[in-house]
Parts: structure tokens; sequence; C-alpha cells
């Protein structure tokens, strides 16, 4: 408990230096950090619109979070959220493209399963290799996000069948039958992208907080994070719970890139350099602290950002890359929640002095006045 | 007693942790030239009043007073200043570095630009004669015996000025040998006017060297008298709160068959050298087998083999008949195997997991803790509870992280969860390392409530008393084989420490013998 309100004003703080950081830059390049901050609020909830914008935002953030915690718990460090999420976009979008008749009862599921099936293989290869070979899963998953990149590209262009593609570089949108969007959401949301997928995104945080905290699994893969030594001496296999805790993450970032092509772009086009939901969704983990519901927030708070910061030139003038130093600098004292824990424990710290100080004084006077009584 | 000023006095240490005060309203008073023993057992608070008397920790409330004069010691540099340094249990020494070089780590005397190592090598020469602590003052860390860079640390603290030494654990790593070296260093220091505080829960060492002694209980100080003419029973009894019994009492054992079988094993080491060779040994049920030997003969080998936790090169393990060699820990675990690892912290628990997890170490996939895949918390909760009750587990509650717990205290939960399985045979390897009498006397009455239950049990111990306190018989291991298997009543000391060395038994009996004649 002490733990998690630690965290909790842990990340608070870090958003609130984040913040500062990002109005002194403003003030010093000239611009007016209320109205910018005006504006970034502004253009996050200024709308319905807006807010099913910052919520398509968050869904595939939370997915990859979620992956990138459970590769966490197991002792992984994985950065290869991007390609795994990419291997499922790609994949599901063929498959709903080239099935287009199949009726959406059938089609959703199996797209689904297909597009975080995809992303787990992607994500076990990197697990195999080390729990039996010892290779960095680091560096694997670094040159992995490399391979999906180009064969997510080289599958578009030179593989997919014309038939199913708008132009050389991106497909044709996907039919009825495997779209995600509801037009009850679009209608409400004044025709944002929204889809299903933030329900999948929101079920998949009770799902794998249930497997990690209540399931013998995830008691598994815990124990073995945290010290494979003795999780072998009490009969586990470090290496079998290695490689599942790193299929669980893939297949998460699998289905958030899914959720990107059936519900958000509905189709898959040539990228230009790794989704950057993967590295986006290793800084919500960070940012969440360890926790469940922390990655939900984190995840809120980043797409906020993102979706505010798109308005902020037009409205403020403040421009765009601003926005970008804003969250950079978030991120950043995240990473230095060590400076912040100490902060935390130096003011502390002044303050029991302080006291003790006026105990002291208080008690010396006290002392003082009937000596003085008395003589 | 002398009447002077005592060099130090804490009045009325309180350590508030939360709710939990470690030190609970503590006085203590060191002499000038006094070697003052602080005794207590594992948690009794000891290690939390140094770390106030050495700047670690700020006292909730109390005084501390040096020479009479009021001090607050606010940090480390602080208590440098004072002239206390502290000698750790375990050595913060730079293995590359020559002595000289780690001693003046961090207040290097230069000449312009350049270390200047001779003046401080002259004036670390000249310390370790004045207390005879022969220390090459060139020689590099690596290449001396652990003793030697105890003294380095001594010499490190008598460097810097230090009056008042603190030595925390000091024998824990030292040979017999090595640890007479060492009192004998003590009385030279204290002959010299330096006072010394000396932490520790081995009573012998305590009558050895000490002129003072300190006793705490529960965070509480409890008394402190001088040391001459009290007795090691006395010590312990006043240290536990009751009567300490150091032989465990147990009937004659009624060996029945066998249940561990051991024959010719090969096990290697991590470097791939044979540490444990054609090695044979029988366990009976409602026996208790002690494997002697000194640190590194192959005993870590012998049990990963035994265990599943390191693969066997040759030879075979049966358990009950069924041969388990080469089987998966868990296989071998439910083959009803009760491992009470060497090294708690690295195999027997995760220390980052609460105490009740750690009590579900082993079971925590069967039913009734997990249904269908499914964790029953108040099923593991409702386990933790029976066993903190039964084995006498002190935690602040079953859901602190087991690293938060004193060693005494984790290895008890080792050992409620190891002994708590229905097993055929309890491997126990150095069972009581760095526990006090108390949690000593403990674990051996439950390890021959295992014995008289039927079961088979190896006890594998550096500890000779140990070994011949709990033992019905005693075999022998040096350089990773068998010298000797012999009967716990027809042996002693001097004979299993000639055994340890490699001798065999009829040498070892033929050199005692000889040395009665003379």
């Amino acid at each position: 408990m002490i733990a998690q309100k630690n965290n909790l004003s842990v990340a608070m703080f870090s958003i609130l230096f984040g913040l500062i950081v990002g109005a002194v830059i403003m003030l010093v390049f000239g611009y007016n950090p209320i109205s910018g901050y005006v504006a970034l609020i502004g253009s996050a909830f200024g709308s319905m619109q807006d807010i099913g914008g910052v919520l398509t935002q968050m869904t595939p953030l939370i997915l990859t979070a979620l992956g990138f915690a459970v590769a966490s718990a197991a002792g992984f460090f994985n950065i290869g959220l991007s390609g795994q999420a990419l291997a499922g976009w790609v994949g599901a979008v063929w498959y709903a493209l080239s099935f287009p008749n199949m009726p959406a009862i059938l089609m959703i599921p199996s797209a689904l399963i297909i597009g975080a099936g995809l992303g787990a293989i992607a994500g076990f290869i990197p697990g195999w290799l080390r729990a039996q070979f010892g290779a960095s899963e680091v560096i694997v998953t670094i040159m992995m996000n490399y391979i999906f990149l180009f064969l997510g590209n080289n599958i578009l262009q030179n593989t997919m069948s014309k038939s199913i593609k708008e132009s050389a570089e991106t497909t044709k949108q996907v039919g009825a039958n495997a779209s995600l969007q509801m037009k009850w959401l679009t209608d409400l949301t004044q025709g944002s992208s929204i889809s299903a997928g933030i329900f999948i995104a929101l079920l998949m945080i009770v799902v794998v907080w249930f497997i990690m905290k209540k399931t013998t699994l995830g008691f598994e893969i815990r124990a073995v994070g945290l010290n494979p030594d003795a999780a072998r001496y009490a009969g586990m296999s470090a290496k079998r719970n290695a490689t599942i805790a790193m299929a669980i993450s893939g297949g998460l970032a699998g289905l958030a890139g899914t959720i990107e092509g059936l519900g958000n772009y509905l189709n898959f086009f040539t990228q230009n350099g790794s989704p950057s939901i993967g590295f986006d969704g290793m800084a919500v983990a960070l940012l969440g602290g360890g926790s469940y519901l922390g990655i939900l927030g984190a995840a809120a708070i980043f797409s906020v950002l993102k979706i505010g910061g798109l308005g902020m030139p037009m409205s403020s003038g403040v421009p765009f890359e601003l926005v970008d130093i804003v969250t950079a600098s978030i991120i950043f004292f995240v990473g230095a929640r060590y400076l912040i824990l100490l902060m935390q424990k130096r003011i502390k710290a002044m303050d029991e002095k302080a006291a003790v100080e006026s105990a002291n004084k208080k008690a010396a006077k006290e002392n003082k006045n009937p000596q003085k009584g008395g003589e | 007693m002398t009447e002077s000023t005592p060099v130090i006095e804490m009045r009325h240490i309180i350590k508030k942790f939360g709710d939990f005060a470690a030190n609970d309203d503590i006085n203590l008073q060191v002499q000038q030239g006094e070697i003052h023993a602080l005794l207590g057992e594992n948690g009794a608070g000891k290690s939390t009043l140094m770390n106030i008397l050495t700047g670690l920790l700020q006292p909730t409330s109390g005084e501390i007073l040096i020479n009479g004069k009021k001090v607050s010691v606010d940090s480390p540099s602080k208590s440098d200043a004072l002239g206390i340094g502290m000698v750790h249990q375990h050595f913060m020494l730079i293995d590359a570095f020559t002595v000289t070089e780690n001693i003046i780590l961090g207040s290097e005397i230069t000449k312009g630009l350049s270390l200047d190592t001779k003046t401080a090598a002259k004036k670390i020469q000249a310390l370790s004669d004045q207390y005879g602590l022969s220390v090459d003052p060139m020689a590099k860390i690596s290449d001396i015996s652990v003793g030697q860079q105890q003294r380095v640390e001594i010499l490190k603290t008598l460097y810097r000025g230090a009056d008042i030494l603190i030595f925390d654990e000091p024998t824990a790593v030292l040979t017999p040998q090595e640890i007479d070296e060492l009192i004998t260093i003590m009385h030279n220091l204290a002959q010299e006017g330096k006072s010394i505080i000396l932490i520790t829960h081995k009573l012998d060492e305590i009558r050895a060297a000490a002129d003072t002694v300190t006793v705490i209980r529960a965070g509480k100080s409890i008394d402190t008298f001088p040391v001459a003419g009290v007795s090691s029973q006395e010590l312990a009894d006043l240290m536990v709160g009751r009567e300490v019994s150091f032989k465990t009492d147990k009937e004659s054992a009624k060996p029945g068959k066998v249940v561990l079988s051991i024959d010719n094993l090969e096990v290697q080491d991590s470097r791939r050298i044979a540490a444990v060779k054609d090695f044979s040994l029988d366990v009976k049920a409602g026996e208790i087998v002690g494997l002697a030997g000194i640190d590194g003969n192959g005993q870590t080998e012998l049990i990963q083999g035994i265990t599943g936790l390191t693969k066997v090169q040759a030879g075979h393990v049966k358990l009950n008949g069924e041969d388990i060699t080469n089987k998966k820990p868990r296989h071998i675990t439910e083959a009803g195997v009760g491992h009470i690892p060497e090294d708690r912290l690295r195999f027997g628990m995760e220390v980052e997991m609460t105490l009740s997890e750690n009590l579900s170490l082993q079971t925590y996939y069967k039913n009734p803790i997990s249904k269908s895949g499914v964790l029953q918390p108040a099923e593991m909760d409702k386990l933790a509870n029976k066993l903190v009750k039964e084995f006498d587990v002190r935690a602040a509650s079953i859901q602190v992280t087991a690293g938060s717990m004193s060693g005494g205290n984790q290895q008890k939960a080792v050992v409620a969860r190891e002994l708590n399985r229905d097993n055929n045979l309890v491997i126990a390897a150095q069972p009581t390392r760095g526990l006090d009498v108390g949690a000593v006397e403990y674990i051996h009455q439950r390890l021959i409530a295992q014995r008289t239950a039927g079961k088979a049990v190896l006890v594998v111990s550096f500890e000779l008393d140990e070994i011949l306190n709990l033992s019905d018989r005693i075999a022998v291991i040096n350089d990773g084989k068998i010298v000797g298997i012999v009967d716990a009543q027809d042996t002693n000391k001097q004979e299993l420490g000639l055994l340890m060395t490699g001798m065999s038994l009829t040498e070892a009996r033929a050199a005692l013998k000889e040395e009665v004649d003379a």
C-alpha cells in the first residue's frame, strides 16, 4: 500500500515537473505558457470528437504497456513491442481483406486471435532464444523491430494481391465485417475513429491483472522474474515461464496492432519507421509504476498530451515540437524517479528537523521559565 | 567498574520504524580501553543501535555522549570525526588494489598531482606494528587471506584516527585459528587505549575476548555486567530470556530401511570440474546422518545433484528404491524430499515476495492453494498463519516481504515450509548458519523431531558442534570423496578435524593416539 501511494505521488510529481519544464521552455521561446496549456486542454476535451480521439490514442498504449509490464515481471526488457504490434496489424488486416464475405461474428474473433497470435509468436522468439541460449532479448527485439517493419512493408508492396490494395502503398479499407468501429460510438464522438478496441483494452487490464496476481501462472512468472534460482529450487521452470511471459507480452502488443488496423485506421499502409505505440507503451508502463490502474491513468495522460498537442499550434501558436518536449520531460522525470524520491526524503527530513528543533526550543523555554521563577 | 567518564554513553535510545520499536530504551556505557560485548539474538536491535552510533540512522529519542559530551551523530562522516570506526562483517575492499590503496581510499595524501602512497604505507606499517597486525601494506587484497583482509579493515579505522572500534560479527568468516588471532589483536588494541564494541551472538568469543557485556533482548538493554565468572549457559539464558539447552536431548536412533541411497555419484561444479567424485552414502529412516567437511569440498554440488538442481554426471540417487537421478526438481520434491538450502536468500526464498507467498513456494500449485490454476489467497494465508504459529516465525505480518525479516526468522520460515510437507527425506544444509543460540536450539529440536517421526535426515554443516549434536552417524567429505563414516558416539572434534583435512580414519586415530602417548 505504502509503495503504491509512493508510486502515485512520484507519477504526480513527474507530471508536475514535466509541465513546469514545458512552461519554462515556452516562456524562454516567447510563448505564453498559460494560453498554451489552455489550448492543450481545450484541444483534448473541447468536443466529443476530441475525447474520442483521446480514447482512440489510449487503446494501443494500454495494450503495449500491459505487454511491457508482463515481460518485465518475468525479468525481460521487451523493446520489441513495435515489431510485435506490426506483426498483428499486418496479419489481421491481410486476413480480414482476404475473407471479405465472412460474417462479422466469425471474422472479428478470429482476426483478433490471429493478430494477437502473430504478436505472441514475435514475442516468443526472443523469449525462447534467451531461455535456451542466453541471447540478450534487448538486442534481439531491437533487431526484430526492423525485421517486422520491412517484412510488413514488403508484404504490403510485393506479396498482397492487387485486388486488396488501394495503391502500392496502402491496402483497401477492411469491410464492415471486420471493422471494430461501432456506429453509436462513432456518432457519439462525432465521427472520431474510436472503436470497440477501447473496451478490449479495458478488459485486458482486468485479464492481465488477474493472470499476474491471481493465477499460479502469474505467481510463477513473478517468482522467476524476481529470483530465478529460488524459482528453480521450488520446481518452476524458469525457461518455460520466461518464454510464456514473452509470448503473452508479444500477444498484447499484437492485439494493440490489430486494433490499430481493424479499429483505428481500418487499413495498413507503408510504415516509415517502427510504430511509436511500442515505445510510448514502454513509457506508459514506466509512468504507471508497475500498477495496472497506473497504466490506465498513464495512458490517459499520454493521450491527452498527444491529442491536446495537436491543437496547440492552431489556437496558441505554440509549436507542436514543444508538446513533445513536455511529454519527454515527464518521461525524463519518471526515469529520474530516484531524484524525486530523494527530494521527498530531503523535504521530509527537513520537516522532521524543524519539528524537533521547535520542540526543543519549546522545551528549553519551558525549562527556563520555572528556573527563573525559582531564582 | 571504574567510575571515570565513559567513552561512549548511549542513554534511553529509542528507534521506531512505524509502530515497531527496534530499540526500546537501550542504555549502553563503554569505558576507555574496554572490550564491551553487545550480546543479543538476531533481530534484538544490536545492528540498529550501532547504525545509530555510526550515524546511519537517527534515533527517535535518546541521547549520545562521547567522552561525557552530548553529541548528535547525524551522518557517517560525523561519526568518523568523533573517532568511531566500524569493522564491517562484509569487507568493503577493492580486490585489485593494495592494502595501502584500500586504506587511503577517500582520504588520499597527495604530493602535487600524484598520490603519496609511500608516506601512507609507512604510517600503515607503523600502525600494523604497534598493534601486532602483521599486514604487508604493499600486498594486493586478492593475494591475502580473509583474516588479513579483516585486519586491513581494522587498519582502515585506525588510520582514520578511530578510538572506538565497532566489530560487527567479526568471526563469522574466520577459521578457528584466525579467531584466536583476532582476539589477541582486540586485546592489543584495548591495551593501547582503544575502546571496542563487539557485536556477536557467539558466547565462547564473548568469554574469551570481552571485559564487559551488555545483553539486549527485544530492543531493550537487559543488563550490563563483567564477563569474568559468567558461564555461557548464563549468557545464553539472559539473551534468550529462558533456559536454553545446548545439547539437544534425543533418544537413541532406531534406524529403519534405507531411504536415500547414493551410489558412486559424480557431480561437476560450474567450472565443469568434478566436485563430487565416486560418492556413496546411505541414509536410513529414523536416523540423522551428518556430513562434515570444510567449505568447498563438494557439499554444495552434492546437495544440488541430489535435489535435481545440477546435472549428475555419473552414478545414481535412489529414494525409497525409486531412481531419482537427474529428475526435475519438482519431481524430486514431490517424491518426498524436503530441502533446506544452504543459501536461503538465493535459493530458499523470494525476498521481494511476501512471507505468505514464500511459505507456499513449494505447494502454490496444489489444491487447496490453487484451484484450476487460480490462486486462493485465503488458503495461502491460512497455511501461512498456521506455519508462523507452529514454527514461531516472528514478523510484523504475513504480508511483509520476506526480505524485510531478520535472518533467523527467514530461516525459520524456510524450515517451516520444508518440514511441513510429508517428506521421506529432509536435507538440511547449514540449517543454522548465522543464527543465535535460541533459534539454533529450536531448529535442532525440529530436525530431531523429524528423525523421531521416522524420516531420514541428512545434515550438511561446517560447524562440528552442530554435526556432533545432531548426528547418529557422521560422514566426512574431503575433495568430493567420503574419507570416513563414523558413529557419532565413537568420535570427537579432533578426530573429525583430522578427517576433514583428508586423513583416513586409521591415520587419524593413529595420529591422535600418538599425541596422547607423547
